[in-house]
């Protein structure tokens, strides 16, 4: 068992406008509305790297940089971790697109934005990090994994930890084959001591076999949930939202979950 | 530590000694036992192929002949694989990646070391931790040109889960092996696999598994060959690492495991162990190093704390050493600043390729062998060296005693890792 406080969340999706509008939401206290996710380019990025920024980084830097504005960390001393399904998934498909037929001209920012951890080199340079960053990738349980790997920073290594997950829909063809609903990012300021700032403590606990998920009550949220890889936080977000004791269950692959307790502080 | 636990009381209970000794012991990384390694790549399958590569100076470059690629360059390539197919029951993980995994576990006895870890702890208490940059990506590329002309749909046997996914390469290596402990895949471009090693540490020390599987795979595909073309990244000649002349990489495929378990005081002595990892973000650019290796000095100076060793006990660095002007230059300036002109130095990817995702691994087990045949590998290619990098280079193959190594490997988005890997001090 790991345990953590939370002292920030940053939240994107569709009828999610930030942390501070969705919380009422996921807490159960206002109706859940479906609308396009709110897209838009940080403020955080030099111009020329705002110019090449496609949806991940948008949605990794919004959500990371709400989160932190709530917390009382620096971005220049906190770890990162990111976590996607995907990628930048209208770029792999530009470029599936590019070499497939001559000339194959697949331009230079177009593949330095392919790499998985494109979003986390834009957030370092945006952030003026140093700190390790790392990116992941675990299906459909990227959001367990980055959870997972958060956690073992923060207890392990003592870190103050920006975990970030993000995922967006592919276009076609590869959206029929690999259907996400929505662009949704969600970030977490993980740290290892309680300060005036923290909002709740975590437990975490990866247990082997398989267990109920933790689903959301409202129709159109576990949609969400199941519909988008990063959304399979939401759980945990309700649950924080609801600032109530909370026990949940997240499942990471067929033979193994997570077990988070959520106690306000 | 809490009031209620603090020093005083624990030194009470436990005596001042051994709480210091715990105290000491907490800013250093725990030493990981590595059971076992394995790695296939241009040079051959299972370790002794590579061993036998580097002491005759035989390369694995050859003229591009890989796919319809026009690309003018050199490629490294594992031949076996066109015509290799992975497990039947795991056929929808079929793809050039997952054929290259299958078949590095094959070598080296692997997979009875696994099974011998199973054993042990039980296949629910294993970690599975695998870099990879492009996984199989291959896969989508070819089927973007057999497209639905009615639908413009994927061929139907196309499995994304299994092949393009990231994921891909370390679901079907759980598979492979029979394991159910925390698996993922880190991508963070050519220092994933490196970087793999830390999650294990945190992982096994954190108690959410015993033993942890890590290495990486990358394979060859048309997005890397022409994505590092694009920005002028790849050489027309085999790469030469360290040259004043050098030009730009060749891509290679490769890859490499790694069975980590933990020590004991018993077990560490004369054992091949992990002693030290660093990991640091540049913050710069997204493709070109920091110019004064900023992070390339954090990561190698966060690798010597972690194992509490100074610059001078580590007696080979395995360099990132891309062939790249700025890579080379820039890794250059970091290593003289931590190590001066004393430690040999050297870049294998004369001999190996850029691989990519894969580099980490491949490296830290270069590494490991010139540990354990107590020699320094030089660098193919290299004639000339660049003279305003200060570092103790070597171009021609030496012999010593090699007790510690360390292992560079830096990636786009500016992600860095250093690895020390050897026997204790």
């Amino acid at each position: 068992m790991m345990r953590m406080f939370v002292e920030g969340i940053g939240l994107l999706g569709p009828g999610l406008d930030g942390w501070s509008a969705g919380r009422a939401v996921l807490a159960g206290d206002a109706a859940y509305v479906a609308a396009p996710t709110n897209l838009r380019a940080s403020d955080m990025l030099p111009a020329a790297e705002r110019r090449r920024a496609g949806v991940p980084i948008k949605l990794a830097l919004a959500v990371g940089q709400e989160a932190f504005l709530q917390s009382g960390c620096d971005t220049r001393t906190a770890s990162t971790v990111f976590t996607s399904s995907g990628g930048d998934n209208d770029n792999v498909h530009a470029i599936n697109g590019i070499l497939a037929t001559a000339p194959r001209e697949v331009s230079p920012t177009r593949f330095h934005n392919s790499v998985h951890n494109a979003a986390a080199g834009y957030w370092c340079i945006a952030a003026g990090s140093h700190e390790p960053s790392t990116s992941l990738c675990a299906y459909d349980a990227s959001f367990a994994a980055g959870l997972l790997e958060s956690a073992t920073q923060v207890t392990i290594d003592g870190a103050v930890v920006a975990m970030v997950a993000y995922d967006h829909p592919y276009p076609e063809p590869l959206q029929m084959v690999r259907p996400i609903t929505a662009p949704f990012g969600m970030a977490l300021i993980l740290t290892p001591r309680q300060s005036g700032k923290s909002l709740a403590a975590l437990e975490v606990e990866f247990v082997a076999g398989t267990t109920p998920e933790t689903t959301m009550p409202e129709a159109g949220l576990e949609a969400l949930r199941i519909g988008v890889p990063a959304a399979r936080g939401l759980p945990l977000l309700s649950a924080l939202a609801g600032g109530k004791p909370a026990q949940i269950s997240i499942a990471y692959f067929a033979d193994n979950h997570l077990n988070i307790r959520v106690t306000p502080c | 530590m809490g009031e209620k636990f603090g020093f005083e009381s624990c030194a009470r209970i436990f005596g001042t000694k051994f709480v210091l000794f715990l105290l000491y012991g907490s800013l250093h990384l725990q030493p990981l036992i590595i059971s076992q390694y394995t790695l296939a790549n241009s040079l051959g399958t299972g370790s002794a192929a590579t061993v036998s590569a580097l002491q005759t100076r035989r390369s694995g470059l050859i003229p591009c002949a890989f796919e319809d690629v026009d690309l003018e360059t050199y490629i490294a390539k594992v031949g076996e694989l066109d015509s290799y197919r992975v497990r039947s029951d795991l056929s929808a993980y079929d793809c050039r990646n997952n054929r290259l995994a299958q078949l590095c576990l094959e070598q080296d006895d692997f997979i009875k070391a696994v099974d011998g870890a199973k054993k042990k702890y039980g296949a629910a208490r294993i970690g599975v931790f695998l870099g990879t940059s492009t996984s199989g990506i291959l896969q989508t590329e070819l089927a973007y040109r057999h497209l639905d002309p009615q639908t413009g749909a994927l061929p139907p046997d196309f499995h994304y889960a299994e092949t393009q996914n990231s994921y891909s390469l370390a679901g079907f290596v759980t598979h492979y092996l029979g394991l159910t402990g925390p698996a993922f895949v880190v991508s963070s471009a050519c220092s994933s696999s490196a970087k793999v090693f830390a999650n294990a540490v945190r992982m096994m020390a954190a108690g959410v598994c015993d033993a942890a599987v890590v290495g990486g795979v990358d394979s060859l595909c048309l997005s890397t060959l022409y994505g590092f073309n694009s920005l002028g990244l790849v050489s027309r000649s085999p790469c030469r690492p360290y040259d004043a002349e050098r030009d730009g990489i060749s891509v290679g495929e490769g890859a490499g495991f790694v069975l980590l378990e933990r020590a004991t005081a018993a077990s560490a002595s004369n054992a091949m162990l992990l002693l030290g990892v660093g990991e640091s973000s540049d913050a710069h650019h997204m493709s070109t190093p920091h110019p004064e290796g900023l992070g390339a000095k954090l990561a190698m100076q966060h690798a010597l704390d972690a194992a509490g060793l100074q610059a001078g006990d580590i007696d080979y660095i395995n360099l990132h050493g891309t062939a790249t002007k700025s890579n080379d230059a820039s890794e250059g300036k970091a290593v003289a600043d931590i190590f001066g002109s004393g430690v040999p130095c050297s870049s294998t990817k004369g001999w190996t390729g850029h691989l990519l995702g894969a580099a980490g691994i491949t490296e830290a087990i270069i590494g490991m062998l010139a540990v354990e045949h107590d020699f320094i590998p030089g660098s193919v290619n290299t004639q000339q060296l660049d003279p305003t990098i200060a570092i103790n280079y070597r171009i021609e193959n030496g012999a010593g005693k090699i007790n510690r190594v360390l292992s560079n490997s830096f990636g786009f988005g500016g992600s860095n890792c250093s690895l020390v890997l050897g026997r204790q001090a």
